[in-house]
């Protein structure tokens, strides 16, 4: 039976769509079956992150009302074997499925994949009430600043709220440079603040841009240090013990460089 | 130089000690209002425990969660403020 994880932070901007599609990718690298499910219905973005923007004929919500069967509308992604997308649409609104729906909609995707993957949409009307209507676990994303903070533990309450219990947290884009002149909150201050158990940080990486240029999710980029931290909570989501990327590391030999010859790094 | 000075005037709360000090305040409002249950039961607790010394009047009770400054008037600390009108005394030395 396959596993339900929705993929969620409150605010918006924070790295749900990057967040879900790398880690579906890496389970997929892993051997796993995995299906996307893009919730964000009427703004969805997941497909464009995947690369797989041209492949859409159906979506959920044809799914849902019974235009298509459930297989037609699952992509297969263009890389990976065993690694589907199931699209939202984007000419619909959040009300076009509810709870039940998707609870159903999930049940009978668990038969068949190994991990199923929601990513949900910002805030915490309808469409967060549907997205995490059918998951068993919730991974929180936030970046280490006030509003998404303040976001995440909003979120930890309502997931909780909802009988989701332990939600994960993803520290995302975090900036050592930063954190080590104390202008950005540490990994240890925002866990102090939300009080729920860590499975990953991933660094600000310009590389996460340029793969989502590409349409390539950076955790098969075996060069890009955010690759890296996406690998790790991959390994991590299928219950192996990974310690936490060293992110002294993260500066690059460029700055280290810097350093060395007593240039201020940027 | 240009370091030395920053290191001589740097005497100021890194902004990220300001950004979890103000985190922290907005999560206690924050997390009052995501369970209203909660006041209610620190206020049937606090009513439990002073009506074994005095009477009071339970329907004009009030208690919120608020902010207030501190004792040395630098910070805005979170505060549990209590209104509870007193009815009368009663004889506390009294045991049961």
């Amino acid at each position: 039976m396959g596993e339900v994880i929705v993929i969620t932070s409150g605010k918006g901007g924070v790295g749900k769509t990057t967040t879900t599609a790398n880690l579906g990718t890496g389970l997929a690298v892993s051997g796993k079956k995995v299906v996307l499910i893009d919730t964000d219905i009427g703004l969805r973005n997941l497909d464009v992150v995947m690369g797989l923007e041209n492949r859409i004929v159906y979506d959920i919500v044809d799914v849902i009302e019974g235009t298509c069967r459930l297989k037609q509308a699952l992509i297969k992604d263009k890389r990976y074997d065993g690694l589907y997308l199931l699209p939202a649409a984007q000419t619909r609104d959040k009300n076009a499925i509810n709870p039940q729906q998707m609870i159903n909609l999930c049940d009978e995707l668990r038969s068949e994949f190994d991990y199923i993957l929601i990513d949900c949409p910002a805030g915490i009307e309808q469409g967060f009430k549907n997205a995490i209507a059918g998951a068993d676990k919730a991974l929180v994303v936030t970046t280490p600043e006030v509003s998404a903070v303040r976001d995440a533990d909003r979120i930890i309450g309502l997931l909780e709220a909802h009988d989701i219990k332990n939600p994960r947290l993803i520290i995302n884009r975090i900036r050592n440079d930063m954190v080590k002149r104390g202008d950005m909150m540490s990994i240890e201050d925002i866990i102090d603040i939300l009080a729920i158990s860590l499975i990953g940080v991933v660094p600000d990486d310009e590389n996460i841009i340029i793969s989502t240029n590409k349409g390539e999710p950076a955790v098969t980029d075996s060069k890009s240090f955010a690759g890296q931290a996406y690998r790790n909570i991959t390994r991590r989501l299928m219950g192996e013990e990974v310690p936490l990327l060293d992110l002294n590391v993260s500066e690059g030999l460029l700055s280290k460089m810097k350093k060395l010859f007593g240039f201020k790094s940027a | 130089m240009i370091d030395l000075i920053k290191l001589l005037t740097r005497k100021k709360e890194s902004s990220k000690d300001v950004a979890k000090e103000r985190l922290k305040l907005v999560l206690i409002h924050d997390r009052s209002n995501v369970s209203p249950q909660f006041l209610e039961m620190v206020k049937s607790e606090i009513i439990k425990v002073i009506q074994n010394y005095m009477d009071i009047d339970e329907d004009t009770l009030d208690i919120q969660l608020t902010k207030t400054n501190s004792d040395d008037g630098e910070r805005v600390v979170p505060a549990l403020v209590a209104n509870i009108p007193i009815k009368g005394m009663k004889n506390a030395g009294r045991s049961l």
